[in-house]
């Protein structure tokens, strides 16, 4: 049971739920799986009995004492208690209670592994719904309403400028914090693959911004981005608005991808029980591999040239420029 | 001051002689003398190990009642002689007021290891000031006098073998493991399928069920409620989850189920509601009556009716009316239901009046204003309100997508509400939103 748990594995975490009581149902129906096994035989234990009166002669000196083989309840079931009464499931990049989407989460001794993916440089792939001509106090159309704009003026073209206007300052946020040095052809190298990523800590940098469905008022950005958090993605969206010449909020925010995995092995929540989670890890498992098997370049000694190995390797796997594969590399994932 | 009888025999170990020592020791803690003897029963031999770490306030309650009971039970009225070991002093040095008239004689034989009767004695869990109390009493007695045997000293064979160690228990502890070997009460509600796991996390739950006695306390409420008519393989869940059932009396017990016949609940109907509502029986007579005539009051139905309600959800006489009485001010203030919609919803799904305000409240904004669907049809349908707000909304917007979100019976390819909330998914796919399963799956991922 325990090897069959080690692993990472990503649910559909539904929107309105706080991402700790996620994590607890699954710890319970972890927990019920295991527990769920027969208990094993009762141990015996022996007792002396003194023989009855009847088979005793009154008054003989002889002693009689019988064994007998009696079960032990020390141990049983109903006294001791389950064998498991925790489980450490470990938490990815936190939702907060408002989005929905892919969240990650591990088992076990793979928990270690997910800081490791986490301190790795993982882009992550949102979905923002938007609405314009409204404004309010948390950026999200649950919160109190400041301001009421038109939008009339708004049109595609208008909004894609402004996108593509803040990618360019992201780019440019992207290149300073990678530390490289523009002047030299490696880092050009690195650019036109796409593969530079911050060095460190930084703030959050979108990679990748686009607009995916545009009807007045509504409006859906796909965003690929680092280091973020959902209300700086909400944020963004205000400012979008602000640049029009008007106002927007977040209708919804939808994680679609969170560093390797996709929203299409992400559990719902009908499944968040213990024999689907075994097999989500599998899954996972058997892909890593398959993954390790493809890529036999030589490992790189310097960090951020590992981390550029790792992105070659996303890229390679997926197809898309901005996938990672760090963890299929880092030793914490050695099973 | 007493002295202690001269003759000490070999044969007869008589309890008189010790009880009345023990008296004397009451009186004149000075009786060292007796420790001497050699012929002391094995009574004293297993309690004195115990005595040693047991507080000398427990003895009253243990002496008096276990003593009697050991007496009356011990099988083999053939004398043995008993070895006076060390340490064993203490027991002759405690406060105990046993009535010689109690006494009999020559039972003094030891107790097998299986008639548990001897740990049944109040073993305190949490005695946290047990050891002070032991070290004053025994700063009383002249500690040093030296025993009168040593260790060292041979004995027969047969001695040896008819000497009797009790087992060694601990005198706290913080689980009942270490005791359930040894008592009758813990193995026979093992037995029964009592879950002593988390029994023994309550606080004082672990030692009450120890002090009970299993012929006189437990047997007689298993067998009452036997008679009422619970089932045998609920009993184990109704101790688990009430164990203070074991401890009402009898008397209390019988009036309370006489009051709920009086009242017409039907004996199946008084069993089923014990089994479910297991701590029911634990309340008072008036409490009960106070509730049934809230509960006709507030929500104006008849007896029949409020019976069936209560029959259905007997947790709602063993709670507090504070949240019930909220939950009606929300369904007639919020929600805007009539009385004689209330009374409908109450008699179809009596749980609307312990459900969760803000859930409730919170199924009910969603249906009625995103959904649109309009009061007398909730109404109609109550389990809506019953149902995870999670599951409507993601089976809404569902149809919604697939533009079958009808739920007006008026109007043509109309979706039950009970259908929408009630089916398992793949009955709900197949038969509602004729999609499959995969693509409701698929569909709940872009929520």
């Amino acid at each position: 049971w325990a090897a069959a748990l080690e692993g990472l594995f990503s649910i559909y975490k539904p929107p309105g739920v706080h991402w700790k009581l996620v994590r607890d149902t699954i710890e319970t129906n972890l927990l019920k799986g295991i527990n769920a096994a027969p208990p094993p035989a009762p141990r015996q234990r022996v007792q002396f009995l003194a023989e009855p009166t009847s088979v005793v002669a009154e008054g003989s000196n002889e002693l009689t004492l019988s064994a007998a083989s009696v079960p032990a309840l020390a141990h049983h079931p109903l006294v001791s208690g389950p064998e498991f009464l925790h489980i450490g499931v470990g938490v990815g990049h936190r939702l907060d209670v408002f989005s929905s989407g892919v969240l990650v989460l591990g088992v076990g001794q793979s928990n270690k592994a997910l800081t490791d993916l986490y301190r790795s440089h993982v882009t992550r792939d949102y979905t923002l719904e938007g609405e314009l001509g409204m404004a309010t106090d948390n950026f999200s159309h649950t919160g109190r309403l400041i301001e009421r704009t038109t939008y009339d003026h708004i049109t595609r073209d208008k909004l894609e400028r402004v996108l593509a206007m803040m990618q360019g300052s992201n780019q440019k946020a992207l290149l300073t914090y990678s530390k490289v040095d523009m002047s030299t052809q490696g880092a050009y190298e690195l650019a036109v693959k796409g593969e530079l990523r911050p060095d460190g800590k930084s703030p959050p940098i979108m990679t990748g911004l686009r607009l995916l469905h545009f009807q007045p008022p509504h409006f859906t950005l796909e965003v690929q981005c680092l280091n973020e958090t959902q209300r700086y993605l909400c944020r963004i969206l205000h400012e979008v608005g602000l640049e029009l010449r008007s106002t927007a909020v977040c209708k919804g925010v939808r994680r679609t991808r969170d560093g390797p995995f996709t929203i299409q092995h992400a559990l719902t929540h009908q499944h968040w029980t213990s024999t689907d989670v075994i097999q989500a890890i599998r899954q996972y498992r058997s892909s890593r591999k398959a993954s390790k098997a493809k890529h036999t370049q030589p490992g790189k000694d310097t960090g951020t040239a590992s981390q550029r190995q790792e992105m070659a390797e996303e890229a390679a796997v997926t197809g898309d420029s901005h996938r990672l594969h760090s963890v299929l590399t880092s030793k914490a994932f050695g099973s | 001051m007493y002295r202690p009888p001269s003759h000490v025999t070999m044969s007869c170990v008589f309890i008189t002689d010790i009880y009345m020592a023990l008296t004397c020791i009451q009186h004149c803690q000075r009786c060292t003398s007796l420790l001497r003897s050699r012929s002391v029963g094995i009574t004293t031999l297993q309690y004195s190990t115990d005595a040693q770490h047991w507080p000398a306030a427990l003895w009253n309650s243990f002496i008096v009642r276990v003593l009697p009971s050991v007496l009356q039970r011990s099988p083999n009225p053939s004398q043995t002689r008993q070895r006076w070991n060390l340490g064993v002093r203490s027991y002759c040095e405690s406060h105990a007021k046993v009535q010689p008239s109690q006494t009999k004689h020559g039972n003094t034989d030891e107790l097998p290891e299986t008639d548990m009767v001897s740990y049944q004695n109040p073993v305190s869990h949490q005695l946290i000031d047990g050891g002070m109390l032991l070290k004053e009493w025994q700063t009383a007695f002249d500690l040093d006098d030296a025993p009168g045997h040593s260790a060292l000293e041979e004995i027969s064979h047969e001695e040896a073998v008819h000497m009797n160690i009790p087992a060694a228990l601990p005198p706290v502890s913080i689980s009942l493991k270490d005791y359930v070997n040894e008592s009758e009460t813990l193995g026979k509600l093992i037995q029964l399928g009592v879950q002593l796991w988390k029994l023994e996390q309550r606080p004082n739950v672990g030692s009450m069920l120890l002090r009970l006695d299993f012929q006189t306390d437990v047997t007689p409420r298993l067998v009452f409620l036997k008679q009422l008519g619970v089932d045998d393989s609920r009993l184990g869940y109704l101790i688990s989850h009430n164990p203070f059932i074991l401890t009402e009396s009898l008397e209390n017990l019988q009036a309370r189920v006489a009051y709920l016949r009086s009242k017409k609940f039907s004996a199946e109907s008084v069993a089923s509601m014990v089994s479910r509502a297991p701590y029911l029986l634990n309340f008072s007579v008036k409490r009960m009556d106070n509730r049934l005539g809230f509960y006709q009051q507030q929500l104006g139905l008849s007896a029949q009716k409020t019976r069936d309600v209560v029959a259905r959800l007997p947790r709602l006489l063993c709670g507090s009316l504070e949240t019930v009485k909220e939950n009606l001010k929300i369904c007639k203030l919020e929600m805007g239901f009539r009385e004689n919609e209330l009374q409908h919803i109450v008699t179809v799904i009596p749980k609307v009046l312990t459900a969760n305000k803000r859930k409730l409240t919170q199924i009910f904004d969603y249906i009625h204003n995103t959904m649109n669907i309009p009061h007398d049809l909730i109404v109609k349908f109550p389990q809506v309100l019953n149902a995870k707000y999670l599951r409507i909304k993601e089976r809404h917007l569902f149809l919604q997508y697939l533009d079958k979100a009808q739920y007006d019976p008026a109007k043509p390819n109309y979706i039950c509400l009970d259908k929408l909330v009630s089916l398992p998914d793949e009955a709900f796919c197949t038969e509602v939103a004729s999609a499959t399963l995969k693509d409701f799956e698929l569909f709940q991922k872009t929520m």
